[in-house]
């Protein structure tokens, strides 16, 4: 079933977890919510697609925890501080998921939170501008309509 | 009779605690952090709350997504720290104040605010990152916490007009209990930051300062912001600030702004952190002349015909 179109779905690059994506992304959620306990992480890493089953994912959800597309996970209905706990099995920082997530590398993305972070110019709205800029050095081709506006 | 004397915001990032646990204060990056709530712990060591009502969000540790309410009220005796995958972080247990905690639970419901009760919960950074920034590492906390728990991990949270009113429901059970207490309330969360998608490190300190500005002078013009408005603006999980409008929302309209402390980043996040006074706490102390006085009289008289109406 496609998603109803939401206001927020404009905010370039965001996945909001909204009660539609709570549902659908529930097995996601709790399969990254038993890897709080120790012997669950054993087993997990033991034989990660075995592990899987018991959660009743769909083959799509699957295959994104698989491959550890952490946006595609979000897509799918996993929220950010369930998935943060997959990372932390992986033994990554926070900071290499937020790397993945934005496809930078993850000096590049420190260098940028350092700097004052991602600025939002150019980065509030798709329909203003299309596509998300990836770094602060791309905002200056996208200036967005509706960021102008809403000042 | 109990009153709430001040509010405090405070973000409440992971990192911090992580910061503090393992002996990284001194760092240059964190020092920058930390010195900024020098001056709080000095004021909260002078303020000596008897209680301290917390409105925070737990982050995957209490509650999963098999149960999200949106307003949870912690009644219990203690709430440890939670294992948030690291072990639980070396802190003290919490200290609950399940006496006012109830009557609060009592009067807000009647308030028709239909609270969750939770007699048994662990905290988790959101709720410790906080109440060490104010009141530093000591070996047990100095006074009980009433934990306030808010879904702003699921979409939607409550709106910011509700997390106001509801700050006034608490400040009116809070004034309705019979026991001389002093109680200050806790904001956490924020200020802006996303750490999902490909938009993740979104800080806007424009947006920022602005919140902290009207939180102090117009909070009213915070509670119209539309959820839409906080994720552009301030990121997807920047949408957390609408729990500083509870805290505002229990005290006084006409406040005055002690202390303020901004700085990017800590981890993925702007810090941001205020302190604001009811003036009648000063009043009460005299040492305002007689025609301020009066002016805080008229303010506390609107401040109650606001929150009588219960409506805006």
């Amino acid at each position: 079933m496609a998603r109803a179109q939401q206001d927020y779905d404009d905010i370039p690059g965001t996945f909001v977890f909204d009660a539609e994506r709570s549902r659908q992304g529930y097995g996601i959620n709790m399969f990254c919510m038993s890897l709080m306990k120790d012997e669950n992480r054993k087993a997990f890493k033991a034989n990660e697609a075995e592990y899987l089953k018991k959660f009743n994912l769909t083959p799509a959800q699957t295959d994104a925890i698989l491959k550890r597309d952490y946006n595609r996970m979000l897509e799918l209905g996993g929220n950010i501080y369930f998935t943060a706990k997959l990372g932390a099995t992986d033994g990554h920082s926070f900071q290499h998921l937020a790397a993945l997530m934005t496809g930078s590398s993850q000096q590049d993305y420190a260098a940028m939170m350092l700097s004052g972070g991602r600025s939002v110019e150019g980065n509030r709205s798709r329909s203003g501008k299309g596509k998300p800029a990836k770094s602060k050095s791309n905002k200056s081709k996208s200036k967005s309509k509706s960021s102008a506006k809403r000042k | 009779m109990a009153k709430i004397i001040a509010g405090v915001g405070s973000s409440h990032v992971p990192a911090i605690g992580a910061a503090l646990d393992n002996g990284k204060t001194e760092e240059p990056y964190w020092k920058r952090v930390f010195s900024g709530f020098e001056k709080s712990k000095r004021w909260m060591a002078n303020t000596k709350p008897d209680v301290a009502i917390v409105v925070y969000n737990d982050h995957a540790s209490a509650f999963s997504v098999e149960m999200i309410p949106t307003f949870a009220l912690g009644c219990a005796a203690e709430f440890p720290p939670a294992d948030e995958g690291w072990g639980p972080r070396p802190v003290p247990v919490l200290k609950g104040h399940p006496a006012l905690a109830a009557h609060i639970a009592q009067s807000v419901i009647l308030d028709e605010f239909d609270l969750t009760i939770v007699n048994k919960m662990e905290v988790d950074h959101g709720l410790t990152v906080p109440m060490n920034l104010l009141f530093g590492t000591p070996k047990e906390w100095p006074c009980p916490v009433i934990p306030l728990a808010v879904n702003v991990v699921m979409y939607p949270p409550p709106t910011g007009h509700r997390c106001y009113m509801l700050g006034r429901a608490i400040r009116k059970a809070v004034e309705s209990y019979p026991e001389d207490l002093k109680v200050v309330i806790f904001g956490t969360g924020g200020l802006s930051h996303q750490i999902s998608g490909p938009r993740a490190g979104l800080i806007n300190s424009k947006w920022d300062k602005s919140f902290l500005d009207n939180l102090t002078k117009d909070p009213k013009k915070l509670t119209r912001i539309p959820h839409l408005d906080y994720m552009r603006e301030a990121g997807a999980e920047g949408i957390e600030m609408v729990m500083w409008l509870i805290m505002r929302g229990a005290l006084d309209d006409k406040v005055d702004e002690v202390y303020r402390f901004y700085t990017v980043p800590a981890s993925n996040t702007a810090v941001g952190h205020i302190i604001l006074e009811n003036r009648r706490k000063a009043a009460n102390k005299s040492k305002r002349p007689p025609a301020a006085k009066n002016r805080q009289a008229a303010a506390r008289k609107s401040a109650h015909r606001i929150a009588s109406k219960g409506q805006r």
